[in-house]
């Protein structure tokens, strides 16, 4: 589904990313795993068009779109959370995730219509599946830490995406928070049938629920495979496991 | 919620008012009647920048222009043509939004302050083409002694006609605030990346702002046309410009109505405190000063806040709306 091939990316001197390599089949869960700085917000900010790559290709389901705007990207069917809670602070839940799916309907730019009235049965049944009902009247910049990355995943399940990508979903949780959001992101594949790319340090999490596991470190790729195979991967257990 | 209660209470709010001015020019004198109309033509000008400042975010440092353009159209068609006077009046916003979508064009490719800058860069040159281009727009002179149509041309048949535009403008304005194109522009203003992250064309979204807004700004023209039967280079000059600015943020930028509040303001100021001294506007320096300092959200935010009695969040009142 989306193929990384040589990917590059450099700030002035600084090589962020540099000959990454990536694989996401259908169906996959795919964590990216690295150390600190090793470049995984970097590669999704290419993936998804944030930033644009010095050299490489990526393609998603065998279209080219390194080159293309977020906007574009994200309708083709690439959706992504962010790291720091990224979401519309002074508008409620609702409406934080209603933006997201008239988007997706294409009715952004409807006018002349009251916006209470269109995609609201879509809106509560994303906050329903992700366990935010109760809360969808509340201002997104009041609600705790934890729902806050809830609500930021909610947002891009708005666009009905093909591939979800996550960046370190549980970061900062409390080992409650991150037990339900594991649970939420096995759900959303199982049930629904996403490919979802995450990256996280809590290798509890990435051993738990990972397919495949891809490992970086100064912006290269090291390995990917199955979970076991990178357990066993002497060059990851000195760069990365060893460490702990 | 209490919303439905406080909805109607808000929309008895402002048929009273309505009521109120519909009565108005029985019982005070004419010149008060005059002003009140200079305020509303300034209302709808001011209304139509805060659509893309206040809720677009956007620094349109040069909405004089596009007024202006709206105005000198108009009395262009009425002074020098035979068309029929309604063809003046609805070729001026047309002009006006013609000229944004050009302007626009150039300016949503940058972002913030650059965005402000470009755009009064590209307003200063219509503005000195208009001042220098005699044949045509009569330079810095204007044109003077616009025909207006019999049906509007004493104050008092003017002020009902331009309320009646007002109270138009203004209800087509809350409905494309309350669409999913006008929450879309608060959510681009709040967090443009993360729109765009999720699929939402940005650029094109403030495009479209600005050219609702700057037709608006037309219509404003065109209204000062009717009231004043003159037009002049002023009218686009970036003084003007920064004066509606200071509307927006004088009225409390967040808010819907708080522009109108803003101009009435500015234009009281400027006409009564002009009286005394030529230098009205070191007045309103000061006042912003104060503004900037005691009112951060704007006069308008500052008697929500303090009647809602509850932390300054300037799009609570929108929120609301969605509590069904």
């Amino acid at each position: 589904m989306l193929t990384v091939k040589n990917l590059e990316k450099s700030f002035d001197d600084f090589k962020a990313v540099n000959r990454a390599n990536l694989d996401v089949a259908e169906g996959e869960i795919v964590a990216v795993i690295g150390p600190n700085g090793a470049g995984k917000t970097t590669l999704f900010n290419l993936i998804t068009g944030m930033l644009k790559p010095n050299g490489g290709t990526i393609q998603f389901k065998g279209e080219e779109i390194s080159s293309l705007p977020p906007h574009r990207i994200c309708k083709k069917g690439v959706a992504r959370s962010f790291q720091v809670a990224n979401i519309f602070h002074r508008l409620s839940a609702f409406r934080n995730v209603q933006v997201s799916v008239l988007s997706q309907q294409n009715k952004s730019m409807t006018l002349f219509h009251p916006a209470k009235r269109i995609a609201v049965q879509e809106t509560y049944q994303i906050l329903e599946n992700v366990g935010l009902l109760d809360k969808s009247h509340k201002i997104a910049g009041s609600l705790s830490h934890g729902d806050q990355r809830i609500l930021e995943i909610a947002i891009a399940l708005g666009n009905k995406p093909s591939l979800l990508i996550l960046d370190e979903p549980t970061a900062g949780m409390s080992p409650e928070e991150t037990a339900t959001t594991i649970a939420l992101v096995k759900n959303l594949a199982d049930a629904q049938g996403l490919t979802i790319l995450f990256c996280e340090h809590d290798m509890d999490v990435v051993f738990g629920v990972a397919n495949r596991i891809m490992v970086m470190e100064h912006g290269r790729t090291i390995t990917q495979g199955k979970p076991d195979e990178v357990k066993k991967n002497q060059e990851v257990q000195r760069a990365y496991l060893g460490e702990e | 919620m209490a919303t439905v209660d406080e909805k109607r209470k808000r929309i008895l709010g402002y048929a009273a008012v309505v009521l109120f001015l519909l009565f108005l020019p029985i019982l005070v004198p004419r010149f008060y009647i005059y002003i009140l109309t200079v305020i509303f033509v300034t209302s709808i000008l001011a209304m139509s920048l805060n659509l893309v400042a206040g809720h677009g975010g956007l620094f349109q440092f040069h909405h004089g222009v596009f007024y202006g353009i709206g105005a000198y159209t108009a009395a262009l068609i009425l002074a020098k043509t035979s068309l029929p006077p309604l063809v003046g009046f609805i070729a001026g916003p047309i002009a006006a939004a013609a000229a944004g979508l050009i302007i626009g064009l150039f300016c949503v490719r940058l972002s913030r302050l650059y965005f402000g800058m470009l755009q009064i860069s590209l307003g200063s040159l219509v503005w000195a083409i208009t001042f220098r281009w005699y044949d045509f727009t009569g330079g810095d002179d204007g044109i003077h002694g616009i025909p207006i149509p019999a049906l509007l041309s004493s104050i008092n048949r003017s002020y009902y006609f331009i309320l009646t535009i007002l109270v138009i403008v203004m209800i087509l304005l809350y409905l494309i605030l309350k669409s999913p194109f006008g929450g879309i522009l608060q959510a681009i203003r709040d967090n443009p990346d993360r729109c765009a992250a999720v699929g939402i064309n940005v650029r094109r979204h403030q495009l479209v702002a600005i050219v609702i807004a700057t037709f608006f700004a037309g219509v404003a023209g065109v209204m000062f046309v009717v009231v004043e039967g003159t037009v002049f280079p002023d009218l686009m000059f970036w003084v003007l410009s920064l004066e509606i600015f200071i509307m927006c943020l004088l009225g409390g930028w967040f808010t819907f109505s708080g522009p109108i509040l803003g101009a009435a303001i500015i234009v009281s100021l400027r006409t009564f405190a002009g009286v005394y001294t030529e230098y009205w506007t070191l007045i309103l320096g000061i006042i912003l000063i104060l503004l900037i300092f005691f009112l951060p959200e704007g006069v308008m935010g500052f008697i929500t806040e303090k009647m809602k009695g509850k932390e300054p969040e300037a799009l609570r009142s929108t929120e609301k709306e969605v509590d069904q």
